[in-house]
This record gives structure tokens, C-alpha cells and sequence, in this order.
């Protein structure tokens, strides 16, 4: 099997990982200390390994780590500036929108992912655009209630 | 010193909010120490058969194996090769032979991950079938293949309801409840209601699926893990070790998601085997598909006949139900007693008969699951309330409350009176859901449940008061995401007087922090709550003697303050008391422990409240359930965290809803047909019903800290009841049958249509 290296822009920083062929996204992110992204379904159905590839959400446990060769690649760990939370992760303090915490990670990539592309979407387009995250705990009602408290907090803050 | 309260009953902010939002929350997953291993496991391909031979030499011989372990092994070696807190009948690994398709039977260790799950293909496994028994009814036949000809040691202790004793054949427990004459009760009845109820077997999909990761450090074994109950999977590492219970240390970080399903020891045992048998810090991580194959919830057949008077009074109920356990006893006596217990509901009957039996078969092995035993047995109690109501021409709503017992009556003969007023929650509920409804097209379901909750009341806590005034709780329970480290900080706060951001805490480890039971049962604030504030309790007396020597002032002169003490009209913080008696550093301890005595002394240490509700309406082309409202009331005593307690009703009632629409673990033959997050449907964001309520009940009235009673369950344990009534008002016929998916509701409404002609 053929390693190689590639260069991605992670979470901002440029970086230069060895890899295999076969190394997955979820693998080189979490390899490298960004614990955050979780595995679970490993089916693509259940978002926890959501990051943002080139702005777009995807399932990292199903993305090849060379896809991501010359793209900027955001986790969780990439939205807070410092101690300084992103409005999203403040948002879901805010509102108890997690219990457990492991899909978290998942959850605030993909709403962060739809805050880019839409500034004011409404409770329906929220529902809809996070069908493939699965939240065991909450009962989903905090979190459409955060990612909307967020853009609210986003538009303001223009 | 408390009575205007300042942090006990605020939505105080979670503590490990900044952790879980920025993604630094460690979970077991997370974790690895240096020169750790993984291992990977080679599971049955036969639901039920003798183990012919295992070739493990092809594995062995893979690149980067240090070692395969078969059951064999642990025997060889001297371990106790089972573990079970109530019957020691679950091998780590099998020996001699299988019991369900996916049994582990076989570990490969490995340097990597990949090398060990590759090495685990090339294990090599011969076996003779036996015939399988899959079906808890076929089970009870008295020609089916049996499981255990020889049972295991029963190890479960006073603490556990464990139903009767001497069990023959496939049957893992029996439990009976009952008084008065039911026979002669039926027989003067104005109207009998006969029906027979399924609730299906449900996965509960905790994210974080079940992991380890094991070493020896010195002879001590060390096991950090996604277990809910740290020190019970101690119990049975020590026992497996032969080590003192000194020398096992477990320890859960956080954990992603419990919902039960962590109760108790999982991979615990097999990953300990693996470092022994190495050397090594071994990891093993399951995969979701594994944790399907690891633990399930019960399903239940339930025949139930209840009689009426003609004004609608409850004369009598006799319910039999048969449960499907899987192939080891687990947790199941539990279970069982419980689903006996939780099935007629909190209501005046004169005379009962509860039969309740566990199966075992050849499918995965069954254990807890959110309100174990009350969704199972709720939805044939409340269902025949609705089915009674519309045949007396009666209101639901009015037919429970001419049944329902009040505040402080007992429903159990010796047990706890109901600590709450479920009367008046109902009220709250049907008013909520605008009761009796009108809308077109749309109908109201809803139910009430009180479950003996809590599990035995043994619970310990400490806390450090440091010299700077803030301070340590060191707890057993473990953080699963129900917010225990917030709520037992927002106690530490008020019983200590100091603000939230001064008290840490340490949770879920038992080299660390004192004993606690378990983490179940809705216990944790209520019973873990009431220990930590007698471990404050216990520091502040302390810090007065501290104070009375260092300041050479009589006892008595000395009272709390906020933080502190106050002494001849000055005060003093806990910090200033501290260093003045030691003259620099130190700190002071106190312990708190509760047990089965004064306010716990009855059985069951609360009662947990269920009262929720839903508005629905069919698809009729397809047969599709939309939930337009959802309402619970959280009847909690007193809400030490009004967010964490609807966050709780929430994620109960919206499970109570996957059961009840869409999950179901299905076997195909003798092998799982669903085993994965995509045939296995959980609910999403498209579940969400339109409108959401959540009410909270204060009186003040439960057994924990400021009259605080348990959350968590309850939510759920009626939506299941609450759905299938709503069905049935809609569309004429009730389904006695969860989940109630389009093409069962589409059955039912061609019987209904049927019924008309």
C-alpha cells in the first residue's frame, strides 16, 4: 500500500501529514491530537464525524484522508478563537442543546456549515439540513433553538 | 443556613459546557496510554452450538499479533471466566460452546487496530450445531433446546429484586405480584377487557459504543471505560482477577450516552484479559454493529385483563407476561421484577395478579434500558384504561382519575406511599394538551406511570474544602450526559455557600472517589444528591471545630456563614478557618453517606413520575404517524435544574417515540436482520414534533435534597401507551403492537374499515 504526504490547511494552520492510501479522514484528524471529530455509525448516517472539507460538511469516517490533499479541512476545534467561543458553541450552552457531548462535535460543524451558506435560515431549514446528525440525548428541540439563537447572534454581531 | 436559596433551583450553566462545545471532552474513546495495544473480536457465527475446535494459529502467526485469546485461556490460567452481578453465567469469552450469533469467541491482540481486526478474520472456528430456540414463547416449550442445563452462581445481593428462586428449564426469572381475590373479582365484573400487548427489543444506541482500555500497574488492575456503573464492573473484575477490590481501579470519563445500556460490565472483562495475557495496555473499541451484538432491551408479550365496575372503578387486573432475556441472565431479574411492578399502574386495585417470566433463547443477551420494565408493561396497563373508557363511554382522562391513588396512598402493599400528586399532573397535562382535542384529523394520547425507582439507596460522597475556600466533590456517579456533575456542583454550592465556579468535581473512578451503587434508576440527584449534602454537611462541622480550637472560642459560639464561619460578630472563610489551625496549607474532609434507613428507609426510594401526552395525525394513504405536540410533565419534587429536567423528559419522550414508531431489532431466522444505525431507524431531526412542552410539577415532595425526586425515565415510559391510544381513537382501532409503523397502521386501518361493513 502507497503512503504519501499531503498538505492541508487544518482548522487554519497549513500542515503536512504522512499517510496511507487508505487512511481516513476521521484517522488523520484524530491522529493528530483533534479528538473532537467522534466515530459512531460508521455508515455515514449518524454525523458524529462531521467536519468541514473545502466549507462542505462531510462524514470524515467515510472520506479518504488524500481527498483532502490542498483543501482546508475545519473541525470542531477550529471555531472557538482562543477562549473566545464561536456564538454556535456559546449558543448551545445557552440552551442545553447536548447531554452527552458526543455528537456535539458533529452537530456545531454542520449548523456552523449551514450558518455559512445561509445567515437566516428559518426552524424548517434547520430541521432539514441536519437530518444526518443523530443526537441521542436531547430529543433535538435545543438544538434547532441554539443554531437559531446563533444566527440571530451572528446577524447582530455584522 | 440555606432557606433562601441561590444556586439549588437556577438553570445554573453545565459545568462541562465549554468542554463538550469545543470538542475537548475525553471521552474512553479518546484515550491511550504508551505502548498500547488494540484488540479486536471474533465472534460466533452460530446462534446456538458446541465450540469443535478454534485454529487460532493462522491469526497468531499475522503480522503484529501478540496473542489470541480464547475462554480456554482464562480457564487454563485460573480466572473466574464469568462475570454477572446477579447470576455469574456470562463467559468473557465462550467456552465449549455458543449461546447467540455474535458471541465473542475469540481476542486478537495486535500492535495496530487493522492488524488485530485482520488477524481476527483468519480465526479459524469450527462448530457442531445444536438447534436454536429464538422466540421467548417457543422457549417456554417443554420440548425447546435449553440454554443452561446448569446455572450459574447467583451472586446478586440484598439489594437487588431478583424475583423467586429454583427456575427450571429456559425460564431466567419469575416474578408474581398480587392481592385479592382476582378470580371472583372478574366474575362479578361489569366489563372485562382482554387483550395481549408486544413492545418490541430496542437497541439504545448510546453514540459512544462500548470501549475499554486496560493495564497493570504494579499488580493493580486499571480499566478506564464507557461503564455507567464503576463500581460494579469492579465487582466483577475482581472476582475475574481474584484481586482485592483495592486493587481494581475503574474509571469512567465522560461517557457518550448511557441510557442504561452502560450498566454493568461489558468489554471490561475482555479488554482486562487481554493486558493480562500480553503485558500490554490494550484498547478495545466496538463497533456500533458490535454494540447491537452486546446488549438489547427486553421485548415483552403481555396478556392483561382488566375488570371494571360499570362507573368505571378498577375491580381487578391479572396481567402475564413473557419476556425475551437472550442468552444470559444479565440484568434481567431486574428487569423482570420491575416490568411486574411498572405494568398496572398507580391506581386503587382491589385485586391483582402479576405473572412475570424471562426467557432465555439464543439471541443477544438482553439488560437495561431506560425505565426498564415500565415501557414494556405501560402500554398494556394504560391502553386497557383508553380501550375501557371508550367502551363505558367514559372520558380517559376522568377514568384514571376515578381510579388513581393520591398523595401518600399506598398502590403496593409495603412499600412507599406515592410521593406526589399525580392527579393534579394529569390535569396539568390534559390542559396542556387541550384535552379532549377537536381538531380534525388529529388525536390526543396520553398515560401516567409511577415507578419504583432509585435502586437500592447505598450512596457515599466526599468533599475537600482547600485553603483558597473552594471546593472538591469526589462522587461514584458517573456524567453521562444527564448533567450529574452540574446538578451535585449546584448542591455543593448551596450547602457550602459559595458560588458554582468554586467547586470542582472528581466522578466515576473508583481509585479516586467513594462508593456509589450504581448510576441508574433516575438515582443520582435524589439519593447520590442527598449523600453530598451530608458530606458538606459533615466539612462545615469540622471547619467549626477547626474554628473553635484555632481560635480557642467555645463551639457554640460558633455558626455557618456564607462560605465560611461567623464568630463574635466577625466572619471567617472556609480558607481562613483552615490556614489558621494548620498555620499553612491544609485542607478539611467531609464524608456523607446514605443507606436504606430514615427518609430511605422504605422501598422504593421514590417513586419517578410518568404523565406525558402527544397530539397525532395518519397519513391515511401510508399509514405515517406525525406528532403535532408532545407534553410531558416533569414531577420531579423540586427542580434543582429546571433546564437538565426537561432536557431529560425531552430526550426520554423523544426515545419513548423511536420505540413506538420506528425501532425495533428484528431477527431474521437466527441472526439479527437490522444490526446497524441505518435498517435500525432511531429518531432524527424530522422526528421533531411540531410543537414541544415541557412542565415541570414542584411540590416539594420528593426524598432527595430540598424535595427533589428523580427524572429521566419517566417521560418515556408513557409515550409508547400514549401513542397507541392516540392511534386508536383516530383511526377506531388500538394497536396492541409497537412500533406502530405505517404498515401496521395501515393494517389496522383496513381492519377498521373491515369493521364498519
Amino acid at each position: 500500500m502507497g503512503r504519501r504526504e499531503i498538505h492541508l490547511q487544518l482548522n487554519g494552520g497549513d500542515r503536512r501529514v504522512e499517510v496511507e492510501d487508505q487512511t481516513l479522514l476521521i484517522e488523520l484528524v484524530r491522529g493528530v491530537g483533534l479528538i473532537g471529530t467522534k466515530l459512531s455509525c460508521d455508515m455515514q448516517v449518524c454525523g458524529a464525524c462531521t467536519v468541514l472539507l473545502d466549507g462542505r460538511p462531510v462524514s470524515s469516517c467515510t472520506t479518504l484522508a488524500i481527498e483532502a490533499d490542498g483543501k482546508p479541512v475545519e473541525t470542531i476545534e477550529g471555531l472557538a478563537d482562543g477562549a473566545k467561543l464561536h456564538p454556535l458553541q456559546e449558543a448551545f450552552i445557552e440552551r442545553f442543546a447536548f447531554q452527552c457531548g458526543y455528537c456535539t462535535p458533529g452537530i456545531i460543524v454542520t449548523a456552523k456549515a449551514l450558518l455559512d451558506a445561509d445567515p437566516e435560515p428559518g426552524a424548517e431549514k434547520v430541521r432539514h439540513w441536519m437530518e444526518g446528525n443523530i443526537c441521542r440525548c436531547t430529543g433535538y428541540q435545543t438544538i434547532v433553538d441554539a443554531v437559531l439563537d446563533a444566527a440571530e447572534q451572528l446577524r447582530s454581531a455584522r | 443556613m440555606t432557606e433562601d436559596r441561590k444556586v439549588a433551583g437556577t438553570s445554573a450553566r453545565r459545568v462541562d459546557g465549554v468542554a463538550k462545545v469545543t470538542g475537548a471532552a475525553r471521552y474512553t474513546v479518546d484515550l491511550s496510554v504508551p505502548g498500547m495495544a488494540y484488540a479486536s473480536v471474533v465472534r460466533s457465527t452460530r446462534a446456538h452450538a458446541r465450540i469443535a475446535n478454534i485454529d487460532t494459529a493462522a491469526a497468531a502467526a499475522s503480522p503484529g499479533v501478540l496473542r489470541v485469546l480464547t475462554g480456554q485461556d482464562l480457564l487454563t490460567a485460573g480466572l473466574t471466566p464469568y462475570y454477572g452481578h446477579v447470576v455469574l453465567d456470562h463467559p468473557v469469552l465462550a467456552i465449549d460452546r455458543v449461546r447467540f450469533h455474535g458471541e465473542p469467541v475469540a481476542l486478537v491482540v495486535a500492535e495496530t487496530r487493522r492488524e488485530a481486526a485482520e488477524a481476527a478474520e483468519a480465526v479459524d472456528v469450527a462448530y457442531d450445531e445444536l438447534p436454536a430456540v429464538i422466540d421467548a414463547d417457543d422457549a417456554l416449550k417443554t420440548d425447546a433446546p435449553i440454554l443452561h442445563e446448569q446455572r450459574g452462581e447467583r451472586v446478586g445481593d440484598e439489594g437487588m429484586d431478583q424475583g423467586e428462586g429454583g427456575l427450571v428449564g429456559n425460564v431466567c426469572a419469575i416474578a408474581r405480584v398480587g392481592w385479592g381475590d382476582v378470580d371472583a373479582a372478574f366474575k362479578k365484573a361489569h366489563l372485562v377487557l382482554e387483550g395481549e400487548y408486544r413492545y418490541p427489543k430496542l437497541y439504545g444506541y448510546a453514540m459512544e459504543p462500548y470501549n475499554a482500555l486496560a493495564f497493570f500497574d504494579q499488580g493493580d488492575l486499571v480499566v478506564f471505560s464507557s461503564a455507567q456503573h464503576v463500581y460494579m464492573v469492579r465487582r466483577d473484575l475482581a472476582r475475574m482477577f481474584h484481586l482485592p477490590l483495592a486493587r481494581v481501579r475503574v474509571s469512567a470519563p465522560y461517557v457518550g450516552g448511557g441510557y442504561g445500556t452502560k450498566s454493568y460490565t461489558k468489554v471490561e472483562g475482555m479488554t482486562a484479559a487481554a493486558a493480562h495475557f500480553t503485558g500490554r495496555p490494550v484498547k478495545l473499541d466496538l463497533s456500533v454493529e458490535e454494540a447491537i451484538l452486546t446488549t438489547r432491551s427486553a421485548s415483552a408479550r403481555i396478556r392483561a385483563r382488566s375488570a371494571f365496575s360499570a362507573d368505571g372503578l378498577l375491580l381487578a387486573r391479572d396481567f402475564e407476561i413473557v419476556m425475551n432475556a437472550g442468552a444470559y441472565t444479565d440484568n434481567t431479574p431486574l428487569v423482570n421484577s420491575k416490568t411486574a411492578n411498572r405494568c398496572f399502574g398507580p391506581y386503587r386495585i382491589p385485586a391483582l395478579r402479576v405473572v412475570a417470566r424471562s426467557m432465555f433463547t439464543n439471541t443477544v443477551p438482553s439488560s437495561s434500558l431506560r425505565g426498564f420494565g415500565a415501557p414494556q408493561g405501560n402500554i398494556a396497563g394504560e391502553l386497557q384504561m383508553d380501550e375501557a373508557a371508550a367502551k363505558l363511554g367514559i372520558d380517559p382522562v376522568e377514568l384514571r382519575m376515578r381510579n388513581m391513588v393520591g398523595p401518600g396512598e399506598e398502590f403496593m402493599p409495603g412499600k412507599r406511599p406515592l410521593d406526589s400528586d399525580l392527579r393534579d399532573d394529569l390535569r396539568c397535562l390534559a390542559s396542556a394538551l387541550e384535552w379532549p382535542g377537536g381538531t380534525i384529523g388529529r388525536s390526543i394520547g396520553l398515560g401516567v406511570s409511577a415507578s419504583d425507582a432509585g435502586a437500592y439507596p447505598t450512596s457515599t460522597a466526599a468533599v475537600r474544602i482547600h485553603s483558597d475556600t473552594s471546593v472538591t466533590l469526589f462522587t461514584g456517579s458517573t456524567e453521562l450526559g444527564q448533567g450529574s456533575r452540574t446538578v451535585l456542583s449546584q448542591i455543593v454550592a448551596e450547602e457550602m455557600g459559595l458560588p458554582l465556579g468554586s467547586v470542582g468535581v472528581v466522578s466515576g473512578d473508583t481509585g479516586v472517589v467513594t462508593y456509589e451503587r450504581t448510576t441508574g434508576a433516575s438515582r443520582t440527584t435524589t439519593i447520590t444528591g442527598r449523600a453530598v449534602q451530608e458530606a458538606c454537611r459533615d466539612a462545615r462541622r469540622r471547619v467549626r471545630d477547626l474554628a473553635a480550637q484555632a481560635l480557642e472560642v467555645p463551639l457554640a459560639e460558633i455558626e455557618d456563614a456564607a462560605g465560611g464561619i461567623r464568630v463574635r460578630g466577625s466572619e471567617l472563610s472556609y480558607g481562613e478557618v483552615i490556614e489558621r489551625w494548620f498555620g499553612a496549607g491544609g485542607e478539611v474532609l467531609g464524608h456523607g453517606a446514605v443507606r436504606r434507613a430514615e427518609g430511605f428507609a422504605m422501598m422504593p426510594p421514590f417513586y419517578e413520575i410518568g404523565c406525558s401526552g402527544l397530539e397525532l395525525s395518519v397519513d391515511r394513504e401510508t399509514g405515517q404517524v406525525h406528532i403535532t405536540k408532545l407534553t410531558t410533565v416533569g414531577d420531579v419534587g423540586f427542580a434543582i435544574n429546571p433546564a437538565l429536567v426537561h432536557g431529560q423528559d425531552a430526550g426520554a419522550a423523544m426515545m419513548g417515540l423511536g420505540a413506538a414508531l420506528h425501532e425495533e431489532l428484528v431477527y431474521d431466522g437466527e441472526q439479527l436482520a437490522n444490526p446497524n444505525v441505518v435498517d435500525y431507524r432511531v429518531p432524527r431531526f424530522s422526528d421533531l414534533p411540531d410543537q414541544v412542552i415541557h412542565l415541570l410539577a414542584e411540590r416539594r415532595d420528593g426524598s432527595g435534597p430540598y424535595g427533589a425526586k428523580g427524572a429521566g425515565e419517566g417521560a418515556g415510559n408513557t409515550i409508547g401507551g400514549a401513542v397507541a391510544s392516540a392511534i386508536g381513537r383516530l383511526i377506531g382501532v388500538f394497536p396492541h403492537e409497537l412500533p406502530a409503523t405505517p404498515e401496521r397502521v395501515w393494517q389496522l386501518m383496513r381492519q377498521a374499515e373491515k369493521k364498519k361493513d
